[in-house]
């Protein structure tokens, strides 16, 4: 460490004086280590011993020397032509750089203190070394008495220290014309050397592992490329963010996301039921459930039927009813209801799985990036530049992008600097709390009235077309006017727009909540209704039949030709009902939708933007003005349309289709939208780092949503006449058909006994104590995280007040000890002791400091090593460190902060 | 021939695999003019900050003018040579460490070349970063709440400046400074 630190020291005393003779290069260069004669004889073996590597620097003791005088002039020149360059790129250099040069000139600055005698004893042996190699190799052994093991070793070491320096060469910010006269003397003597060393195999494999490693970083990079360049509409939401900051962005990642999962889905359903059926199962008008009733039959083409989704709609795959109860289809006997069965069920596993990791994920990388709190704006100071841009166009998109996201955290930042009054603010929030519950309670009521009220429009007859839709257009109106009432309630608050954004989810969250449950409760009336006529129409039909074919008056001998599937009576199939209700609400709140959106965005903008030049007030700073993207409203719509999607799915296999559509067009409109016809929120406002309040969201609906399917289909009997699981008790019988059937026994012996209560109930019991344990430890895990946190974050704070301590100390203490300097003589051995308790400072303060500060430590400890050579060899001048701190245009920074041991 | 010879060798350590040195020079030919692009004769021009400005990975970079003065080696730092240029591009290649990019980076955006990051240079890189238009620039105000900012979370040692050391403290934390590459 000493030796490291000492080289530091040392090193900026001899690029200094170096740079200052630049004007007579050699003598420069002879000065430099004054008693020429006394160089060290380590500089003479290699061609540029100086910028040799760290493992060098213990190695102080005797080497051979050169004896040759033209080698030694060759060295010189070389050295001169390497001090050229080091003018040149002098500004270029880093701590990095200057500590290696540091510690070899330090061994040079040591060296001197050698016996002449020694050193011509080297010297010869030197001699011998080189016959040597050029000789051969082999014949090192018959010159027994030159070349000891040690010197091998060191020649050895010396090689590995080159080769060091060519692999480090990359790393080191030096100017390429120096890099290149490094690499080549090097490259030169670990040829010499190696060859004389017997060490010259596996070069090839090196090479070639080396062009291995290079091959397999460069495909990575291009694979990440390429997975980046798959992800779908990153320039349009890289283009929205930089112009509408990153909560806008957020919801627009948060609809790809949810468009990547619809994928899967649509593949599921897809690729293993409506295929499957389409391909293999009985055509359309085999059998009556894949037949439009004879009563339907003029009408079924119309368009405001299949607008409807009755007629051909109806009685196609994209509903329950379309399929057939046969066990197996096609001659790949694919079991239908089966996997109907299953992939209904997967569709929930899969949802919850993914929203569940994705939460997980998003949970690692909030906290993962504990750190960067500390240092948010200098990161987007220095590293928010992103450098491969080449486009002018995307360069002024990242303009923007730095802007609003400089903006964002400055509004951050004095949201969580203001100072307010606190009561005001409480009694506000309480009030406007109070305000939306009220509101709450009256959509529902509403709600509850409306579905009461057209319950009984049901059984009248004749009844008017707002009669009919009475809910539908009470439950529009609510969720268009409450949400703005909401936002206007939710002014007094005044929360940071971030936290507000949160609020208003949740409250408008409870509103459609409310108003989806009341839908679904009115479905289940209709279906308990339904089913309750179930047993009256099985009847109709059976005996329909059963008088058809042995009705009389037809000729006995010839076999009446089947009943046409239309003519049969046939139930009225809920499943097929609930399907065709969801889709129609998919359907209208798209609509909707698209309506509010062209109407509300974009011919409010247009009016805005062209009425203007003849209103009588600013209608685009007035009134009116643009409308701010609603990213509350978005994303409750988003989610709630994918708690449609999972609770129909089941019900219409084709409803996903449908949703995937939505969410494609809905992806390129609503981005039009945006960048044509909306503001700016006035306080841009950065998202929350992670999306999990929206999946959290997602999570809960998806949860809502499961639990009405999973109800009908465990409790409720499937129709007797549609669907692949018409003629069993429950739907899930399926399984247990296809355990008896297609498993060996004794795998169906296992199923009921997995199936047993009492298995069961323990396993639910021991997946509780998981939960808890679980719980528990990571309930421990984050109050160690948070401890641990608090820890850096005062370490942090001891290393600012110790720093800007140590600072204005030096500040003073440098002044003295450059007068001190000239008068040193007496005082080295003081120094020299005092450089110890600095060196022990110094360990210290690396600890507190880590790795990024370790390289102005070093320099901390400079004054005081400095000396320690001019203990030892005298004949150094003694004034070397007295040009130091100012010399370098860089160095004089850091020289304010050296630190000075007390004299 | 020898010419080549210092291309390819400059390999060892400026881009890998994907642009290798003799692309390199292919690209510094292009800069110059007809008559000037044999081997030897390109090893030895001079490329002028105009033509090197006008590079596409360079023409929308904000700290194009910066990068070509830190990278030029001729006293009046407005040309580049073939040895400059290879410089520029290994420091903006992705195998180059983080310590010669964070190295390479605090001279660029250290303005008035002084050593250390004052509130001008910190300013200007503002300015730099927001863009040139009117309507993407910070005010006076949010310039002096941004500036005091950072200064906050990096002036380890409270001077009023971060230095290379606590510059490279910060970017050593920052989970994306590897995209200063070009």
């Amino acid at each position: 460490m000493s030796h490291q630190l000492k080289g530091q020291g040392e090193e900026g005393g001899g690029g200094t004086r170096g740079r200052a003779r630049s004007g007579s290069l050699g003598t420069g260069d002879r000065s430099r280590r004054s008693p020429s004669m006394k160089r060290p004889h380590r500089a003479e073996k290699a061609p540029v011993p100086r910028r040799a590597q760290p493992g060098q620097k213990k190695r102080t003791g005797g080497s051979p020397g050169s004896g040759s005088p033209r080698r030694k002039q060759a060295e010189r020149r070389g050295r001169r032509e390497l001090l050229g360059d080091r003018e040149r790129g002098s500004a270029e250099k880093t701590c990095g750089g200057r500590r290696k040069d540091g510690r070899a000139s330090l061994r040079e600055q040591r060296a001197p203190s050698k016996k002449e005698k020694e050193v011509r004893r080297k010297e010869e042996m030197w001699k011998q070394l080189k016959k040597h190699r050029s000789s051969s190799v082999a014949s090192s052994t018959s010159s027994g008495e030159s070349l000891s093991e040690e010197e091998l070793a060191r020649i050895l070491e010396q090689v590995e220290d080159k080769k060091k320096l060519i692999a480090s060469m990359r790393s080191k910010p030096w100017p390429m014309a120096r890099k290149l006269a490094e690499l080549r003397e090097a490259q030169e003597f670990v040829e010499k050397y190696e060859g004389a060393l017997g060490k010259g195999k596996g070069k090839r494999l090196y090479a070639y592992r080396m062009l291995m490693a290079k091959k397999w970083v460069k495909f990575k990079r291009d694979f990440h490329n390429f997975k980046t360049q798959c992800i779908p509409w990153e320039m349009k939401i890289k283009d929205i963010e930089s112009h509408f900051g990153s909560s806008v962005a957020s919801y627009f990642i948060f609809l790809r996301w949810m468009y990547g999962v619809n994928l899967v889905l649509f593949g599921l359903i897809f690729g293993l039921v409506i295929i499957p059926e389409v391909l293999m199962g009985m055509p359309y008008g085999s059998i009556p459930r894949k037949t439009v009733p004879r009563a339907e039959e003029e009408k079924a083409m119309d368009f405001s039927v299949l607008w409807d989704f009755e007629g051909y709609m109806k009685y196609s795959a994209l509903f329950y009813g379309y399929y057939n109860n046969q066990r197996t289809i096609g001659w790949l006997r694919y079991r239908l209801p089966m996997a109907y069965f299953m992939v209904g069920v997967s569709v929930f596993g899969y949802s919850l799985m993914i929203v569940i990791r994705s939460m997980a994920s998003n949970n690692q990388g909030s906290t993962s990036e504990g750190e960067s709190d500390n240092f948010t704006f200098s990161f987007k100071m220095f590293t928010s530049w992103d450098y491969l841009i080449g486009n002018s166009e995307t360069a002024d998109n990242k303009y923007a992008s730095i802007t609003t996201s400089f903006k964002e955290s400055i509004v951050d930042e004095q949201e969580s600097n203001k100072e307010e009054n606190v009561h005001l603010t409480r009694f506000l929030r309480v009030l406007a709390n109070f305000l939306i519950i009220c509101c709450l309670c009256g959509s529902g009521y509403l709600i509850y009235f409306v579905v009461k009220r057209s319950q009984e429009f049901s059984k009248m007859q004749n009844v008017s077309w707002y009669e009919r839709n009475e809910v539908e257009i009470v439950m529009s109106l609510l969720g268009m006017f409450c949400p703005p009432l909401f936002e206007t309630i939710a002014a007094l608050e005044n929360y940071h727009p971030r936290i507000g954004l949160k609020w208003q989810l949740g409250r408008i969250f409870a509103l459609f909540l409310g108003n989806l449950y009341t839908f679904l409760l009115a479905l289940m009336d209709d279906i308990q209704l339904k089913l309750s006529n179930e047993e009256t129409i099985k009847n109709i039909t059976h005996w329909t039949l059963f008088h058809y074919y042995n009705s009389s008056g037809w000729n006995e001998s010839v076999p009446r030709p089947p009943l046409h599937p239309a003519d049969v009576p046939r139930g009225s199939c809920w499943e097929t009902a609930v399907g065709i209700e969801f889709m129609r609400l998919t359907v209208s709140d798209m609509l909707v939708t698209y309506i509010t959106i062209l109407l509300g965005d974009f011919l409010r903008a247009c009016f805005v933007r062209f009425m203007n030049y003849c209103w009588c007030w600013d209608l685009e700073a007035g009134f009116p003005s643009y409308a701010e993207f609603d990213i509350s409203g978005n994303v409750l719509g988003l989610i709630f349309n994918q708690g449609m999607i999972w609770m129909g799915s089941f019900y219409a296999p084709g409803l996903v289709g449908i949703n995937v559509l939505r969410l494609l067009t809905s992806m390129y409109f609503q981005c039009w939208a945006v960048m044509s016809s909306n503001v700016p929120h006035e306080r841009v406002f950065k998202a929350s780092r992670s999306n999990n309040f929206y999946m959290g969201l997602l999570l809960l609906v998806l949860f809502l949503s499961l639990l009405p399917v999973a109800y009908t289909i465990m409790s409720l009997p499937p129709s007797f006449d549609c669907g692949p699981f018409s003629g069993k008790n429950r739907m899930y019988d399926v399984i247990q058909e296809t355990v008896e059937n297609d498993f060996p026994t004794f795998l169906g012996k296992i199923f009921a006994f997995l199936a047993n209560p009492g298995l069961i109930i323990p396993a639910i019991l021991l997946m509780f104590l998981a939960i808890y344990y679980l719980n528990s430890v990571s309930k421990s895990l984050s109050r160690a995280n948070a401890q641990l946190r608090k820890k850096i974050q005062a370490l942090r704070e001891v290393e600012k007040s110790h720093k800007s301590v140590k600072g204005r100390a030096t500040a003073r203490d440098s002044e003295d000890t450059d007068k001190n300097n000239s008068k040193n003589d007496t005082q080295l051995t003081k120094e020299g002791t005092a450089h110890h308790s600095a060196s022990q400072s110094l360990t210290l303060d690396q600890k507190a400091q880590g790795p990024g500060a370790s390289s102005s430590a070093g320099k901390t400890v400079l004054p005081a090593s400095q000396h320690l050579p001019v203990s030892r060899a005298p004949g150094v001048r003694p004034d070397s460190g007295q040009a130091r701190p100012q010399a370098h245009p860089w160095r004089s920074t850091s020289g304010k902060r050296a630190w000075r041991p007390p004299h | 021939e020898g010419g080549m010879g210092t291309v390819k060798q400059s390999d060892d350590f400026t881009l890998t695999g994907s642009l290798p040195s003799a692309r390199a020079h292919r690209r510094f030919c292009e800069l110059l003019p007809q008559e000037h692009r044999s081997v030897e004769e390109s090893l030895q021009a001079r490329v002028s900050l105009e033509q090197i400005l006008s590079l596409p990975e360079l023409k929308a970079n904000p700290f194009k003018e910066r990068i070509c003065k830190v990278f030029s080696t001729s006293p009046s730092r407005d040309s580049l040579s073939f040895e400059d240029f290879l410089d520029l591009l290994s420091v903006f290649s992705d195998t180059a460490t983080p310590d010669i990019k964070s190295h390479y980076a605090f001279r660029i955006f250290d303005f008035d070349d002084d050593g250390t990051l004052n509130r001008e240079d910190l300013s200007q890189l503002v300015n730099c970063l927001t863009g040139e238009s009117e309507d993407t620039r910070l005010s006076a105000s949010e310039m002096k709440q941004l500036i005091d900012n950072i200064l906050e979370e990096s002036d380890i040692d409270r001077d009023g400046t971060i230095n290379l050391s606590e510059f490279q403290h910060v970017i050593s934390r920052s989970p994306d400074f590897a995209s200063f590459t070009v």
